[in-house]
């Protein structure tokens, strides 16, 4: 367990195995996402109330399951790198921080165009609204704070503290529907129940979540190949990677 | 673990918890200002201030909703399943709107007892089903909302049913 522990610390060791991983999440990623779209849109039956326009649900929900997720991922990777200096944790933490933000937006702006149909509004000051739109505001803070540091060092302690402090945001989101009364509905899924669905709606969810989580791991892996290549520039492995492909 | 490092992980494990707290206290602090709404239990008890922006929530009570032929006028009587409150509403309706669903209305209370509407919202739960299987449920005597939720709660209930008369 340590030695591999160590391992992944070495920058070089990392970028030669998400080479390897990384068609594999690619392709898993397209696979999922297209037959979740497919399936999702155009053969699982509609919803006896909100008809179509619940179809929504197969975008906002793998979006906002990510967008919390992602935000947990830059906490722990910032602490990971506060207590160990483990340098490839901030390098992912680095390329996470933007996606997270992208998918908090698409949460938000899916909720939005499913909130008009549904609820008779786009926007309301509800607790789980406001405290999703928070989370936008907490990434764009992590993102900003990398930018406004001279030295690297420091911008990345910065964006660590904001994110491990920032996390307390997530349990607020998650129960934020059963402490308050909002005009968000309680969870469809719970750990320990049944799904409030059946199974031909929610097997094309559980695809398209999926979908959704092998497409950010492809896209961190990939993204942390180039901010090793960046950050090691002047490291003599990178050098001779860089002569052996030119 | 290395002192050094075992210091900063208590540090930041410390500065975590502290902020946690503090963002804890603010909420239960704030816990009434964060409801989006005030229950008709909330509204009878005079919790709500009169003839001011309130927001209003519950479900449309079945049979309540009376419409004006002539106009976009509807009143309706939203409840709690213990106290009720009238609403005087002007305009659209959420298409989600119907007898039995959750509603969060926004208007003024007024000194009669009454909320004076401005926008009507439809809250929906968190149950969905294609609408065949709605109408088996209804047709089999459940509400929609029971569906899943409580499927496991009243096949425990028949089971003892079945099991009582067959003793």
């Amino acid at each position: 367990m340590w030695a591999f522990i160590n391992k992944l610390r070495s920058p070089k060791w990392f970028y030669a195995i998400s080479a390897r991983l990384q068609p594999w999440f690619w392709a898993a990623a397209l696979i999922l996402i297209v037959t979740g779209s497919v399936w999702g849109l155009a053969f699982a039956p509609a919803d006896y109330q909100q008809g179509n326009s619940f179809r929504i649900i197969y975008v906002h929900v793998p979006a906002a399951f990510l967008a919390q997720s992602i935000f947990v991922s830059l906490a722990v990777t910032g602490l990971v790198y506060m207590v160990w200096k483990i340098k490839i944790a901030d390098m992912a933490a680095t390329v996470m921080a933007p996606l997270g933000a992208a998918m908090t937006f698409v949460a938000l702006f899916s909720g939005a165009v499913w909130g008009v149909p549904t609820w008779g509004t786009w926007w309301m000051w509800d607790a789980r609204l406001t405290s999703m739109l928070i989370l936008l505001f907490l990434y764009l803070g992590v993102i900003a704070l990398r930018g406004a540091f001279a030295s690297r060092d420091s911008a990345s302690r910065a964006a660590s503290v904001l994110a491990m402090v920032g996390v307390i945001n997530i349990p607020i989101i998650k129960y934020s529907v059963d402490w308050w009364y909002t005009l968000h509905q309680p969870a469809t899924f719970t750990v320990t129940g049944r799904a409030a669905m059946p199974m031909e709606m929610w097997l094309p969810l559980l695809i398209m979540v999926l979908g959704f989580y092998s497409f950010f791991i492809a896209l961190t892996l990939m993204r942390t190949r180039s901010e090793i290549l960046r950050r090691e520039a002047s490291k003599r492995w990178v050098r001779e990677l860089a002569e052996e492909t030119t | 673990m290395r002192p050094k490092r075992k210091q900063k992980l208590y540090m930041v494990l410390g500065l975590v918890s502290l902020a946690a707290i503090a963002v804890g206290l603010t909420l239960y602090a704030l816990r009434s200002n964060i409801n989006l709404f005030f229950s008709p239990i909330q509204i009878v008890a005079g919790d709500a201030p009169y003839e001011r922006q309130i927001r209003a929530g519950g479900m449309v009570k079945e049979g309540s909703v009376a419409r004006n032929p002539d106009s976009l006028d509807v009143e309706f009587t939203v409840t709690d399943y213990v106290e009720d409150v009238r609403v005087h509403y002007s305009g659209i309706l959420p298409d989600l709107f119907r007898e039995g669903q959750g509603v969060v209305v926004v208007g003024q209370l007024q000194h009669d007892g009454y909320i004076k509407a401005d926008q009507v919202l439809a809250r929906h739960d968190e149950n969905y089903m294609p609408p065949e299987v709605s109408e088996a449920l209804e047709a089999a005597g459940y509400s929609p909302a029971d569906y899943q939720a409580k499927a496991a709660e009243v096949a425990e209930r028949v089971e003892e049913r079945e099991g009582a008369s067959q003793n």
